[in-house]
């Protein structure tokens, strides 16, 4: 075996580690995105004036959080929250999101 | 060079063989009895994650009213800008998220058995138990507020309910010119904006029906103790020479009677008072032995997954647990998603997720029109706790934008739980 195998092998084990606890790689976005509903709506579906987040295309949630993080979209209060996560949680969160309906 | 699957495990190292294991052996499905202890901000939304994230688990949540009445936005009915019926909801949709509700107080709890007795007589066992019981109040700190609340002449309105129902009749009936005393208990207690949020709206309230009133505020604390600068302009601009605040000034004794609060200091005499006592977590941690910080007031927890630190298959969430997070309906709500997945991975056999990411916000009216907030978000790290992340913070002025989200954010907050 040559050792582009085994690296493929070894992120192949990472990944069934993070499987194994996949449970908890998944937990871990569904939950945070569950916090982001107490204002955005049970499911992303907002019932007052905050943006629903149910069905946002992915590309523009991790953009959309990213200019919140660096200030280049103005917010009433999104840059507290956006800056509280890494780009890997935006990536992860804008695919769940992008697949509520 | 080949790999084995020996060198793989010694490769890839405990944790991953762990897991590897798992992966082995049956498909792990959370299954058991869940059993959650009242059905407030914290309970019912750990109850709906339950059934959510393990739709094989049995989910049993009891509650003894019949209807869930929001303390967010309470201050708001006293304010007279929302009504009691603004703040009250049914507990309809519950049972549609296969939740079992049981009408009933719980009132003994035996751990070693995984037990628990309500007062309407039944024995219910349970494999994880979540306690959400709220605050209990310590009523007997305050000397003569017993004898003063039963006579319906003083009361706290900490738990949003008839209290506040008569609390708003009572500033009704107050006389322009009258004097409106309210007390904040020493920290930590329920919703630290919570008292100073209540003085802009009777504030508010007294500019338009009774401009010659006063109000005085008496701080158990050596200051305002969340979101000064919010708070101290909007007494100094929206109602200059209204609010009077005095830091150090813990009620010792309350007379319903004479209308006098006594502090260390003095005798304050009001038209209306209002005074909340101290606070400890709710009767129900008591039952099952788990108020257990060193005070005996509040719960301590392993805050990854909010199990007691000393009994376990125990969970407290909300109000109840001692940790350096403010006490509010937004937190309750987010230690109850993450005990829910804590609980969904750990009845499935699988290690719960290491390192959980909650936010808070409380958002605070200053008036009618306009309403400010802090938040954070906190991310827990092994040995240390909940870390406040960059760029938290307080907004230190009250606008007419945030009041809109602050009313949004309360149509969503109670859909989330009760939805
Ligand atoms: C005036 C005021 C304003 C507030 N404003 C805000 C705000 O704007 N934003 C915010 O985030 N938070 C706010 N809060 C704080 C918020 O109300 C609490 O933090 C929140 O209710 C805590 O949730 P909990 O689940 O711990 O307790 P609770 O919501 O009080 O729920 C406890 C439930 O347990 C039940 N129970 C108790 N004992 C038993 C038992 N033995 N058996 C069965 N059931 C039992 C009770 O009946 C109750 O329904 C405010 C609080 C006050 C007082
Ligand atoms: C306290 C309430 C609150 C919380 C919690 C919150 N948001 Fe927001 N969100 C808002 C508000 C209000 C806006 C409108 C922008 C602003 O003024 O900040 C917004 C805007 C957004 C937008 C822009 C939507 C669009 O259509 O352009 C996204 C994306 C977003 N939030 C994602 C999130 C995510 C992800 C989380 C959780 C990590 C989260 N929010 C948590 C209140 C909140």
């Amino acid at each position: 075996m040559n050792k582009k195998n085994i690296t493929l092998l070894l992120a192949g084990v990472a990944g069934l580690s993070l499987s194994g606890i996949a449970g908890a790689a998944d937990r871990h976005t569904q939950t945070i995105a569950a916090t982001c509903m107490t204002c955005h709506g049970p499911g992303g579906h907002s019932l007052g004036a905050a943006p629903s987040l149910a069905g946002l295309e992915k590309s523009y949630f991790v953009q959309t959080m990213k200019d919140f993080k660096s200030g280049a979209r103005p917010a009433s209060i999104m840059k507290r929250h956006a800056s509280g996560y890494t780009e890997a949680e935006f990536e992860a969160m804008g695919a769940y999101f992008a697949s509520l309906k | 060079m080949t790999l084995n699957r020996r060198d793989f495990l010694k490769i890839s190292g405990a944790g991953a063989a762990a897991a590897l294991t798992g992966c082995a052996t049956t498909p792990s499905v959370a299954r058991g009895h869940v059993v959650v202890v009242g059905a407030g901000f914290g309970g019912a939304t750990c109850a709906k994650y339950l059934r959510q994230w393990g739709p094989n688990l049995d989910v049993t949540l009891i509650e003894p009213n019949d209807k869930f009445i929001s303390c967010p936005i309470s201050n708001w009915v006293l304010g007279g800008m929302r009504t009691m019926k603004d703040i009250t909801h049914g507990y309809d949709n519950l049972p549609k998220h296969g939740i079992k509700m049981v009408k009933d107080y719980v009132v003994a709890i035996d751990t070693a058995k995984r037990t628990l007795k309500t007062r309407g007589g039944a024995t219910i066992s349970y494999d994880r138990l979540v306690l959400s019981p709220g605050i209990e109040i310590l009523t007997d700190t305050v000397k003569g507020f017993k004898e003063a609340e039963a006579a319906g002449k003083v009361v706290h309105a900490w738990k949003a309910g008839p209290q506040t129902a008569l609390l708003r009749r009572q500033l009704e009936a107050m006389p322009n010119g009258g004097t409106f005393v309210m007390s904040v208990p020493a920290a930590p207690y329920r919703c630290p904006p919570g008292p100073y949020e209540r003085t802009c709206m009777v504030a508010n309230y007294f500019k338009k029906a009774k401009p010659r009133s006063k109000i005085i505020l008496l701080d158990g604390n050596p200051d305002v103790v969340s979101k000064k600068p919010l708070f101290t302009d909007a007494w100094n601009t929206l109602y200059p020479g209204m609010v009077e605040y005095r830091p150090n000034n813990a009620p010792v004794a309350v007379n319903g009677k004479t209308m006098i609060v006594t502090t260390e200091f003095d005798d304050v005499k009001g038209s209306v008072l209002n005074v909340v006592p101290r606070q400890r977590a709710g009767e129900a941690c008591a039952m099952a032995g788990v108020r257990n910080d060193s005070a005996g007031n509040w719960c301590t927890v392993n805050l990854a997954t909010f199990e007691s630190t000393t009994v376990p298959n125990v969970h407290i969430i909300g109000d109840s647990i001692l940790a350096s997070l403010p006490k509010s309906g937004h937190m309750a709500t987010n230690h109850a998603k993450v005990c829910a997945a804590a609980i969904v991975e750990l009845l499935a056999g699988r290690q719960p997720d290491p390192s959980p990411v909650i936010a808070n916000t409380c958002y605070s009216a200053t008036s009618s029109t306009t309403s400010g907030y802090v938040a954070n978000v906190y991310r827990y790290e092994e040995g240390k706790g909940y870390v406040s992340q960059p760029e938290g913070g307080a907004t230190p002025k009250g606008d007419e934008l945030n009041f809109a989200y602050n009313e949004s954010w309360a149509k969503n907050i109670w859909a989330n739980v009760l939805g």
